[in-house]
């Protein structure tokens, strides 16, 4: 067998370099889903209970018709949801402007020692659709409204 | 539209690439090319934000503030993508060590900081209305600033030596090692739990609606157009302060 040249040997050494870095990378990926996840879901909550006063983010829809106030109008009450397990928030501060039903959200807070959740930080999540309003509307109207049914 | 030839460049007419890596080869075409980037990239640019700003309609759930997607997505694709020609530079200037390539190494860094910039101050001032925080510390902002400080460390490397050569060897390196956090960035918001919402543009088709998606596209190919032309005019730069460099060297042993 021949003996490859120098620059073949280094065109050879770079490029599995070059291969392993990016599986290294797809590797990471699959590798820190638990860790490197931003928020937990209904479900991972209700399969792993955290316990009374530890801060989590909890992530998930806001579920349709669950929004509501408390009687003084301060407390904003609502669940939420990744259709497969519901946990019911309450939350008392500003509230922003993309919160909405059917629309993620990720809470920061802990559960109080009856096991309700209290958010301490509200943060609405957009999903990747972007259409005009009238668009929305008709979609709407033929009973296909953004954000139902999708997981976030 | 047509437009004129870009003069004689024996080089785009023969299929060897090659004749590309003379450098004064290069020069030539690079100087030729350079303005019509510059220009075209611009004038891209603006038409596309343009009509993203006055005639694009507001999004459905966002309202106007949509609209800084003009900006922050085509700063986004090309800070990665102009990563990858970095790390492609820097395995190139490795195996064959032509000039041309480390060059092309020292000249995309900034440019590709620059747009990593502006990817992550656009998206700081989307997330503020949208998600109600300037930021958080989710798998896809960290990861991309990961990349903006990557840059940086192979900008620093670069000059971290006295001998350049080795100063530029090391931030070769570090370019070719970094590409790990390209598939990160890519695949953070499909696989993590993140602020940040998946992709709207995928193989499978987009989730823009199409007069949001054509001033995007336009944006786009501005910035695609500016980052190349912005690259060459730093590196007929670094080929002239070499040139300098020499000739100092070679006027200085003449006096000595």
């Amino acid at each position: 067998m021949a003996v490859a040249k120098p620059k073949q040997q280094r065109l050879v050494l770079a490029l599995a370099a070059l291969a392993v870095m990016v599986a290294a990378g797809i590797v990471a990926i699959f590798a820190l889903q638990d860790t490197a996840a931003y928020f937990k879901a209904p479900s991972d909550i209700a399969a792993e209970p955290p316990a009374p006063g530890q801060t989590i983010r909890l992530g998930g829809l806001v579920k349709a018709g669950s929004v509501g106030r408390s009687a003084d109008g301060l407390v904003l009450n609502f669940t939420v949801t990744d259709m497969k397990a519901d946990t019911p928030v309450s939350y008392r501060g500003i509230v922003p402007d993309l919160f909405r039903e059917n629309q993620g959200v990720i809470a920061t807070g802990s559960f109080d020692a009856s096991g309700h959740f209290v958010a301490r930080e509200l943060l609405a999540k957009h999903d990747e659709n972007y259409m005009p309003p009238e668009v929305a509307k008709a979609l709407e109207k033929n009973g296909h409204p953004m954000g139902a049914g999708r997981p976030t | 539209m047509r437009f004129p030839v870009l003069g004689p460049i024996p080089a785009m007419a023969a299929p060897d690439l090659h004749a590309l890596a003379n450098p004064l080869r290069f020069q030539r075409f690079a100087t030729a090319l350079t303005p019509w980037l510059l220009v075209l990239g611009l004038a891209f640019m603006t038409v596309g934000i343009w009509r993203g700003l006055f005639f694009a309609p507001p999004d459905y759930l966002q309202g106007e503030t949509v609209r800084i997607l003009y900006i922050h997505v085509p700063s986004a694709w090309f800070a990665m993508g102009g990563y990858l020609g970095m790390a492609l530079a820097a395995l190139a200037a490795m195996v064959w060590k032509h000039p041309l390539a480390a060059l092309s190494v020292r000249a995309i860094a900034p440019v590709g900081a620059l747009f990593a910039a502006i990817c992550l101050i656009t998206g700081s001032i989307w997330g503020r209305p949208t998600w109600g925080t300037w930021w958080v510390w989710d798998g896809r902002l960290t990861s991309m600033l990961v990349l903006f400080l990557l840059y940086l460390g192979v900008i620093a490397l670069i000059h971290s030596h006295d001998d350049k050569a080795r100063g530029l060897k090391m931030a070769g390196y570090l370019a070719i090692v970094g590409t790990l956090n390209l598939p990160i960035i890519k695949f953070s918001v499909e696989k993590w739990n993140t602020l940040h919402q998946p992709a709207s543009i995928r193989l499978s088709g987009s989730s823009i609606h199409p007069d949001m998606l054509q001033p995007l596209l336009l944006s786009a190919l501005g910035f695609l157009l500016l980052f190349a032309g912005l690259v060459l005019v730093r590196m007929r730069t670094l080929i002239a302060e070499q040139r300098l460099e020499m000739r100092a060297m070679r006027r200085a042993a003449r006096a000595g």
